[in-house]
């Protein structure tokens, strides 16, 4: 199960709103091994393209640099499909390199740039095995708490 | 001669877990020779041979940074290390609604 902050929800419904009609991208970050998607980061589309997306290289290394330097990693990585379901397809299964992660896809195929519901679903994708989880949003992520 | 080389997630089943592992090679192809005889099946991971004439490349969607540049910028396998010299593996994070065989 993905547990979300409404916040950071309706953060990348924007972001895929915002980019459409080409894919919008991005992780959530959160302390490793924690499950708890905390800081959301907005990548750029370097393919920028409404059927494929791709973080540049050069961002791509910067993110994880910081995120290793905070001891965090990609808890969500999402995407938005902006003409077809909120599904992964071959090329998400196929090209899907981080075990940890739970895969999340918008899709803003009904309402575009406008204002609307959007299907947003959560997936683990393990060695080309798909698995759809269930979403919960939630007004804070619980404390962390202390030993 | 030791470059320290970081492993991501998904390629860490073939360093017994370890974040970072040292290795050796004068070029990033030799690099990557060397980490195969200590961790095999890894090369298989980051090289392959499309097209013959060619010889082996770097595969599309893993990324290799050298001192923090991409080395595809740099020359790629011939890329040329030195002791000290930081070598960073990261997968491409990337797909897309496209169902046209783009992969490999």
């Amino acid at each position: 199960m993905l547990t979300i902050e409404q916040a950071t929800y309706d953060a990348i419904v924007a972001h895929a709103k915002r980019d459409h009609p080409d894919e919008a991208c991005g992780i959530v970050a959160g302390p490793e091994g924690s499950d708890r998607p905390e800081r959301h980061v907005e990548m750029v589309n370097a393919a920028g393209s409404p059927t494929f997306y791709e973080f540049d290289s050069t961002d791509l290394f910067a993110l994880y640099k910081e995120m290793d330097d905070r001891d965090e990693e990609p808890v969500v990585v999402y995407h938005s499909h902006t003409a077809t379901e909120a599904y992964p397809s071959r090329t998400d299964i196929g090209l899907a390199q981080e075990p940890h992660a739970h895969y999340v896809l918008v899709s803003t195929r009904e309402h575009g740039n406008n204002d609307g519901p959007v299907e947003f679903r959560s997936y683990r994708i393990l060695d080309g095995e798909v698995t759809e989880e269930e979403v919960t949003v939630v007004d804070r992520l619980d404390p962390v708490r202390s030993a | 001669m030791a470059i320290e080389v970081r492993i991501p997630t998904i390629l860490r089943t073939y360093t017994d877990g370890e974040k970072a592992v040292s290795a050796d090679g004068a070029s990033l192809s030799a690099l990557i020779d060397d980490l195969e005889a200590h961790h095999p099946g890894i090369k298989d991971r980051l090289v392959e041979t499309k097209d013959a004439d060619k010889g082996p490349e770097l595969r599309r969607f893993v990324n290799v940074y050298l001192n923090d540049e991409d080395v595809r910028f740099i020359g790629g396998l011939t890329a040329e290390l030195k002791d000290g010299d930081q070598v960073v593996v990261l997968p491409a994070v990337a797909g897309g609604a496209e169902t046209r065989q783009r992969i490999r």
